[in-house]
């Protein structure tokens, strides 16, 4: 595992992070480094944070307080020139994918080098198909992508979150939805990608296996804020009940049995014999 | 008691200043990337996506703004031919037709075809958009929405209008000509020598920039409504509803007030 390195910039720090919609704190106080070439699991239930704090990583959203640095640079005080090209560096694959459904899965791909690039047209599907050839799928590039199954939908989204090699690739829940065997697929493509491309990976998921085959280290969100940040060791040693919780898949007590019991009791009582 | 009546009046109030405000915001941004969809001098994808949409809102829709036209332009000259016929002056339904389509019909009927047909699809495009995170990912990969999604819409809209709202009123003034040969044997070219003499420049200009306006009205208030859904589907079903409801209003408020400044600036 990469040690954090007061020498290194970290690919991505949280300082401070505070986020809140109506009032209610749904980040409160995050900080987190994510450094060049690990891959991070940030792990936790839903409600727990997660998505936004991947929302803010990616920038899609402003921090109220604090800041998310990528490289080095304030996503919040960046430049539209100096935010497009952070931008460029950090690739995402969505949960659902989010291919556009009105072009073919290979136009999808070629998106980006479309718009930010020159490159002429013959070089750009070449690009493409060495993209599609990564996640395998080059046979489909033809097919739109409502044609597609729900793991090649994702692999494509992976391609086309790569299409101007990032240094950064995000995947959002990418076990989402996806049955095991597709699921450990997905795993091992993430893997093979950071062994191939020296990339640093953030991944969002609540699947434990998924987590603890493709981390380097993980991050846990609970209501909010992080309550353990560490290696796969170092987090099946924490003693934190509510890691314990997630580890071993116990429920929270979520219905309050006391009132229905009574009412049971009250119903049996005036029934009419 | 008055505190909750107030206090909804307010927040009602707030409401619609806040919608004003980001239809204004939207409007700015879709000036400023108009430049880069135009052809030569902007992005060719751009240009493409704008040729596109002329094509679904302005070539789809002209068999629609045509029969809508003739009907209305039927019956325009069948009511005004009943009152006008007692004075013995049936042929002022020309004027009424022509003068009808030109300023006023014309760039209406166009804009309410138009809203219908293409504001819900606007709406309901974007919409299904925001659901499904495209446009969150079109941002993540540094492509603006608005420029990507909502210029090529407008640009097109700003050049098919005008062209539709031509349509329309050469329709009705037609439906006129024929009217008048059924109910009174006129001749075609007597018609039209007679519309053409009617037909005053200013009004055909006034038309033609009411039609821009009213471009500008449905296509921001449709992106509007679809960037704003938040959640599933129902919610896009409603945005397409919110959309075709909020830019008729918005079209005929801006119609009075267009007309009112050409009344008053006319010297009537």
């Amino acid at each position: 595992m990469p040690e954090l390195d007061g020498a290194i910039e970290p690919a991505i720090s949280v300082r401070d992070l505070v986020v809140s919609y109506n009032g209610r704190r749904v980040l409160d106080g995050i900080n987190l480094d994510i450094a060049r070439g690990e891959t991070m699991v940030l792990l936790g239930g839903s409600g727990s944070g997660k998505s936004t704090l991947l929302r803010q990583i990616i920038g899609l959203e402003r921090p109220q307080e604090g800041r998310v640095l990528v490289r080095g640079t304030n996503l919040a005080e960046a430049k539209p020139d100096e935010l497009k090209k952070l931008r460029h560096s950090i690739g995402v694959a969505f949960q659902n994918a989010a291919l556009f459904n009105s072009m073919s899965v290979e136009e999808n791909i070629a998106l980006p080098l479309r718009e930010h690039t020159k490159l002429p047209e013959s070089t750009i599907r070449l690009m493409t198909w060495l993209k599609l050839a990564v996640v395998g799928l080059t046979e489909f590039g033809k097919l739109d992508p409502q044609q597609l199954s729900g793991g090649m939908k994702k692999r494509a989204a992976v391609a086309r979150a790569l299409a101007l090699d990032p240094d950064i690739l995000v995947f959002d829940e990418p076990s989402a939805g996806l049955d095991p065997i597709v699921a450990a697929e997905l795993d091992e493509l993430i893997l093979g990608l950071k062994r191939a491309f020296d990339m640093t990976v953030v991944v969002v998921t609540h699947e434990m296996s998924s987590a603890f085959r493709i981390a380097d280290r993980l991050a846990m969100l609970y209501k909010g804020t992080l309550i353990a940040v560490g290696t796969k060791n170092e987090f099946r040693a924490n003693p934190h009940p509510r890691i314990r919780q997630f580890l071993d898949r116990i429920p929270d007590q979520i219905s309050d049995t006391a009132p229905v019991e009574r009412y049971f009791e009250r119903y049996l009582e005036e029934r009419p014999v | 008691m008055n505190i909750p009546v107030a206090e909804r009046v307010g927040s009602a109030t707030l409401r619609h200043v806040e919608y004003v405000g980001g239809l204004t915001t939207q409007f700015w941004s879709a000036l400023r990337s108009l430049g880069r969809t135009l052809p030569l001098l902007g992005n060719r994808n751009r240009w493409q996506a704008a040729i596109n949409q002329m094509v679904a809102v302005g070539v789809e829709a002209i068999p629609m703004v045509g029969i809508m036209a003739v009907c209305a332009g039927f019956i325009l000259a069948m009511q005004g031919a009943s009152e006008l016929r007692r004075f013995g002056a049936i042929k002022f339904v020309i004027d009424l037709v022509t003068v009808g389509f030109t300023r006023e019909l014309g760039p209406l009927l166009t804009a309410i075809a138009v809203s219908g047909r293409s504001g819900s699809a606007f709406s309901a495009e974007i919409g299904s958009m925001v659901v499904t995170e495209e446009v969150d990912a079109l941002r993540t990969m540094a492509i603006e929405p608005i420029e990507f999604v909502l210029a090529p819409k407008y640009l097109a809209a700003l050049v098919v209008l005008p062209c539709l709202t031509i349509v329309s009123s050469a329709c009705g003034i037609l439906a006129g000509a024929l009217f008048m040969r059924i109910s009174t044997n006129m001749a075609f070219d007597v018609y039209f020598q007679y519309a053409i003499h009617a037909m005053v420049l200013r009004d055909v200009i006034t038309g033609l920039i009411k039609s821009l306006a009213f471009a500008t009205i449905i296509v921001q208030v449709a992106c509007l409504e679809g960037f704003r859904v938040r959640g599933g589907p129902d919610a896009v079903g409603r945005s397409a509803t919110a959309a075709v409801v909020k830019s008729t209003f918005l079209v005929i408020l801006a119609d009075v007030g267009f007309t009112a400044m050409f009344y008053i600036t006319g010297g009537h």
